[in-house]
């Protein structure tokens, strides 16, 4: 456990560290924040009741999305660096390496969000709700942040090349942020689409976000939040520490 | 004196490549053994087979008395490891690197601090030790993942190709500290593709291709299993030559080979004495000669003959194929 502490600290030096790093994670999802505001409240609105509002719960899911992108970037790194190789030659638990690396992406998604809400805040983002569903809705958006950077971790240490850990960004992550209720609502999509929509995990964390920080029917999307969260956390934890396991 | 690294028979496949087919080694503890081979040749396979990273598909090891199999953990506590690409986090200093292995490694806060500034120190870093180490040079980056593997003071250390593109300077430094630690005791177990470091620091060299050792004995067994030493005579005028050889032949009893173009005279000569003689003779039957020498074999002319040899003899099977 120490072990998975020590390792939590060099990751977030990285932050400190690594010019960009903490910038590109933070300023991104603000950026989005602006652009879609800026661009869409004016259209979106009409659907929404103020568009702000609606927007910061789903570009705080389009955040933790991304860190599928940003685990995976960095358990490959080190594993091209040959860095994983030596603390495999280290007497240290086969898990300590895995649970340093999600705990500080943890402690990243917790203080992004925070700063996402203050960046909110200023442009008008009012939570509509008691402390409770509140606090709820910070836990289960870093639980979903975790059950995601799993992802990214087995995604890392599975990936053949650098190039492929960047195609996941591209070709998954960004696209099933925009098939989802990340920016805009269900129902104003086409009825095809909606479908697509619907089976989106991102869209169920959206709306259970939205639902306990703005009011709203909770438990629908709050029981299908957790049902995503259990599934790919224990899914991806298994895979990502059984091919750790099997590194050669 | 105790045996740190013993391997037997040892083999690991990936696929249909067969990348070790049957190795046996021993090393004991205060020596040096350098593993010599070309590209592919099962060097880095041993290395990690031993270092408990892959498992071999056949055959046992230990290592500092546990087998790296059913003991992996224990081997963990008692090895060092220095892979080929320095296995540094850039994003942290020197010193910083240092103490997060330390910090792995069970040492307390300020023990692992003390034991990254030591290492620092003795590894002549100075002030860079508080510097990202991604603004170090080639071989401060390597000279710093040595240090990372030494902090847990390991009775096993391999090093699998530590000089590897570093300038000669940085190369002798890192030559010095790895006798330092020979001199204490460690035994190291060193992969190189250079034959002059392998010279340097290798108690016993064991010589890979294919999967195999096909050699293995001290530099100067190796040495001499080519042939011992080479007397050269150049003469200044072509003329000589065959008086040279003819002279040469009745010292030694060999037939001395004859480069006209050279003006070289060569005879495998087995003892140092026969120098002495041959100046002697010469200058009583009155020829100028313009050079003598008395070459050993490289270690280089040990490598290409062996490898050589076998890529010679390789060669119709692999074209039939």
């Amino acid at each position: 456990m120490v072990h998975a502490l020590v390792l939590t600290h060099r990751h977030l030096l990285h932050l400190i560290r690594i010019p960009g790093l903490a910038l590109w994670s933070t300023a991104q999802p603000i950026l989005f924040l602006l652009l879609f505001d800026f661009m869409f409240s004016g259209v979106i609105s009409r659907d929404t009741g103020d568009y702000i509002d609606f927007l910061v719960p789903g570009v705080v899911v389009q955040f933790l999305a991304l860190t599928v992108f940003t685990t995976a970037v960095g358990v490959h790194a080190d594993l091209c660096a040959g860095i994983v190789d030596r603390f495999r030659s280290l007497p240290i638990a086969r898990s300590a390496v895995l649970s340093g690396r999600i705990l500080s992406d943890a402690i990243r998604c917790a203080v992004n969000i925070v700063v996402l809400l203050a960046a909110g805040a200023l442009l008008g983002f009012r939570f509509s709700t008691g402390v409770v569903p509140i606090v709820g809705a910070f836990l289960l958006a870093i639980a979903f942040g975790v059950a995601l950077a799993w992802a990214g971790a087995w995604i890392g240490l599975t990936a053949r090349s650098p190039e492929a850990v960047q195609s996941v960004g591209s070709i998954w992550v960004v696209p099933l942020t925009f098939l989802s209720s990340v920016f805009v609502p269900t129902r104003t999509v086409p009825g095809w689409l909606q479908t697509v929509v619907k089976v989106n995990p991102l869209t169920d964390v959206a709306d259970a976000l939205r639902a306990l920080t703005l009011g709203g029917p909770t438990t629908g999307p709050v029981l299908a939040s957790l049902a995503w969260t259990t599934g790919v956390l224990v899914t991806f934890s298994a895979l990502a520490v059984r091919r750790y396991r099997r590194l050669e | 004196m105790s045996i740190a690294i013993q391997a037997q028979a040892l083999t690991r496949s990936f696929g249909d490549t067969r990348a070790l087919d049957g190795i046996d080694l021993e090393v004991p503890s205060g020596t040096v053994l350098g593993l010599l081979g070309p590209n592919g040749s099962g060097k880095t396979t041993a290395v990690r087979i031993l270092a408990t990273l892959l498992p071999p598909s056949s055959g046992r090891a230990s290592v500092g008395g546990f087998d790296v199999v059913r003991q992996a953990p224990q081997v963990r506590t008692v090895i060092g490891l220095t892979g080929q690409y320095a296995a540094v986090d850039g994003n942290l200093t020197g010193v910083e690197n240092l103490e997060l292995i330390g910090r792995l490694l069970d040492l307390s806060r300020s023990q692992a601090r003390h034991r990254a500034v030591e290492l620092i120190e003795r590894l002549d870093f100075a002030d860079a030790g508080r510097r990202l180490s991604k603004t170090y040079s080639g071989g401060m980056r390597r000279r710093l993942d040595l240090a990372a593997s030494l902090v847990g003071r390991p009775r096993v250390l391999f090093l699998d190709e530590p000089t590897t593109g570093l300038d000669p300077r940085s190369r002798i430094g890192m030559w010095a500290i790895i006798r330092e630690l020979v001199a204490d005791g460690t035994a190291v177990l060193l992969t190189t593709q250079y034959l002059e470091e392998a010279d340097q620091l290798a108690d016993e060299i064991a010589v890979l291709d294919l999967g195999r050792v096909i050699a293995a004995g001290t530099s100067d067994e190796l040495k001499r299993r080519i042939g011992g030493q080479v007397l050269e005579v150049r003469t200044v005028d072509p003329v000589d030559l065959d008086a040279v050889a003819a002279e040469l032949a009745a010292l030694t009893g060999d037939a001395p080979s004859i480069d006209r173009a050279t003006r070289l005279v060569k005879v495998p000569a087995q003892d140092t004495v026969l120098v002495a003689a041959v100046v002697r003779r010469l200058d009583e039957v009155g020829i100028v000669i313009a050079d003598l020498a008395l070459r050993r074999p490289s270690l280089d002319d040990v490598f290409l003959q062996l490898i050589g040899r076998r890529a010679a003899m390789n060669e119709p099977a692999t074209s039939a194929a």
